[in-house]
């Protein structure tokens, strides 16, 4: 129950971040991608608040401080290198997850089947785009590169445990941190060097601690839903 | 299949070039006649293409700008479920773009051209998308009216007789009528929720439907381009034709959702065999048409702004593939992101 409401809400949370792109992105095959895997992770996330319970209640009528997601997905969307940056890092995470919980009997095993195609797809993506912006011109060069540093410090929180999701972490993040540096070199940039985890433990996010933007996001989430209750929709 | 190709005609003509232009009009007007699709390497009248250049250009930046007012509501949607829907159908809108525009490239017009003309001000989108979204129902209501409309409007276009136009709107069709069906069904759950939300449904229809009357353009004698069109079969039915064949379809519709329709004018006409309707505001519409509506600023606004500050994204993507070419130095003009087609 952890488990399912920690996955389901950084599904959710990064699918919301990423619908905020509609109508804003830098090129139209681009709204075409953000959305496909904005649609991808809403439907993981339905799938995992399912198990916790009525996916509406959870998603609309809990407070801030009950969301269980990573603070890494909550951070707002900043440029097409910043929302890259946050993509890497984020499916480099899920796809070799989802390939260890796929491979596994626990009780996501089947979900993980099912969805680690979408996540390897959002994890070329990004990889992808790094590429590009990072080897591209100048300027995509400094802004990658500010994307990369700025949420270099969300990282640590990823390979913190979640109780129920049993494996182990700490080759997890190993694993992690080969594959972000490869595609990181490979883009003429720089693996940050500070700290993985912010002043706050890491852990913050699991724990229902957030970053400020996060209650404004929700807000704008809730409001519709909270605005008639009991209503059907 | 394909008139005579330009090349083809020509070979061997000894004729003087007033002949050969005969020649390809017969050729051209024959197929026509004859409900072949014109292909592009068909020889064709240069009003022709422009014409066509015009109403796909036009098309196109309406399924772009046509996702904002819609965008405004993924971030508030009121369920996980119709969350999922309103940002799937979103993307198809882009996915519609990305037809339009690749079928206009067929004509020798670059997405880049036609999407600087847009910024310009130059190229029109339809005038439906500046008006607000200003409730959830109002999701509702563009799916059911305006995709609604768009399709009455569109599914002639299918047997259009450019080819790759027609080609481009089967599939277009298909996926607005999951849009139509869904906004109807978004439109149905509110008008049988609570009485707020049943007020939200009637409102929104009050506010969209007339606009959405709007969408078939001017009546059949103010209208510029329509008798050529028709004529070359870009267009079959005339624009009150189908104004009228949609209003017949939503009469019964609105009766289903419990909501009415806000022209006390509707009646059955009996002799006709279809619905008469009130008189159109055309003053609003030429308003809305000269950049008067109340979002035209606030539209192309955004598009500019999110083409702007795009620019260094897609200067990146170029740079990248002409040092990562296989062929140095021929890559390079468009950017072109290779994950857009799942
Ligand atoms: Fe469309
Ligand atoms: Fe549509």
């Amino acid at each position: 129950m952890t488990a399912a409401l920690a996955l389901g809400d950084d599904a959710l949370v990064l699918s919301h971040r990423l619908g905020e792109w509609a109508g804003h992105a830098p090129v139209l095959e681009e709204e075409v991608a953000l959305a496909n895997i904005a649609l991808d992770l809403l439907g993981q996330a339905r799938m995992l608040l399912s198990f916790v319970g009525d996916e509406d209640q959870l998603a609309y009528l809990r407070e801030e401080r009950a969301f269980r997601n990573v603070q890494l997905v909550e951070q707002p969307n900043g440029d097409f290198a910043h929302t890259m940056a946050r993509q890497l890092y984020f499916s480099v995470y899920q796809h070799l997850l989802y390939e260890e919980l796929a491979a596994g009997e626990g009780e996501f095993a089947d979900l993980a089947a099912k969805a680690v195609k979408e996540v390897a797809y959002h994890r070329d993506h990004a990889e992808q785009w790094v590429l590009r912006l990072g080897d591209g011109t100048a300027e995509s060069h400094e802004r990658m590169q500010l994307g990369l540093d700025a949420l270099w410090r969300f990282t640590g929180e990823l390979f913190e445990p979640v109780g129920g999701v049993d494996i182990d972490r700490s080759a997890l993040s190993d694993r992690w941190l080969a594959a972000v540096t490869s595609v990181v070199e490979r883009a003429t940039l720089t693996v940050p060097s500070g700290p993985q985890s912010g002043a706050w433990a890491a852990g913050a996010g699991r724990q229902g601690l957030h970053t400020e933007p996060f209650g404004r996001m929700l807000a704008e989430m809730q409001h519709l839903h909270r605005s008639h209750p009991g209503a059907s929709w | 299949m394909a008139a005579v190709t330009a090349d083809q005609t020509t070979q061997g003509t000894a004729g003087t070039a007033e002949e050969a232009e005969a020649a390809h009009l017969a050729t051209f007007d024959a197929a026509v006649a004859a409900d072949d699709r014109i292909e592009p390497r068909d020889w064709m009248p240069e009003a022709y293409r422009a014409s066509l250049v015009r109403q796909m250009a036009q098309h196109a930046h309406s399924e772009i700008i046509g996702m904002q007012p819609e965008a405004n509501w993924i971030s508030r949607a009121p369920s996980l479920r119709r969350k999922a829907i309103l940002m799937a159908k979103v993307q198809d809108e882009a996915g519609h773009g990305l037809y339009l525009y690749s079928a206009a490239e067929t004509l020798g017009t670059s997405r880049e051209e036609l999407l600087d003309k847009l910024h310009a001000g130059r190229q029109r989108y339809s005038s439906i998308f500046n008006y607000p979204t200003l409730t959830w129902a109002d999701v509702g209501a563009i799916g059911w009216l305006v995709d609604g409309a768009a399709i009455t409007n569109q599914v002639p276009l299918c047997r259009c007789s450019y080819g790759p136009y027609a080609r481009a709107m089967v599939r277009i069709c298909k996926e607005e009528s999951f849009h139509q069906r869904q906004g109807y069904e978004l439109l149905l759950a509110l008008s049988h929720g609570t009485p707020a939300q049943h007020e939200m449904a009637q409102d929104a229809v009050n506010r969209w439907w007339w606009p959405s009357l709007m969408m078939f353009g001017p009546p059949d004698d103010a209208s510029a381009h329509s008798a050529q069109s028709m004529a070359w079969k870009i267009k079959r039915h005339s624009n009150d034709e189908l104004r009228r064949r949609f209003v017949d379809i939503c009469v019964p519709q609105a009766q289903v959702l419990g909501l009415s329709l806000p022209d006390p004018d509707i009646r059955w006409n009996e002799k006709l065999g279809q619905h008469d309707y009130g008189a159109i505001d055309w003053t609003e519409f030429q308003e809305v048409l000269k950049g008067n509506g109340p979002c035209n600023e606030q539209r192309l606004t955004q598009r500019r702004k999110a083409h702007e500050e795009g620019a260094w994204v897609r200067d990146a993507a170029a740079a990248y593939a002409d040092k990562h070419s296989a062929r140095p130095g021929t890559a390079g003009a468009a950017a072109q992101p290779v994950e857009a087609t799942a």
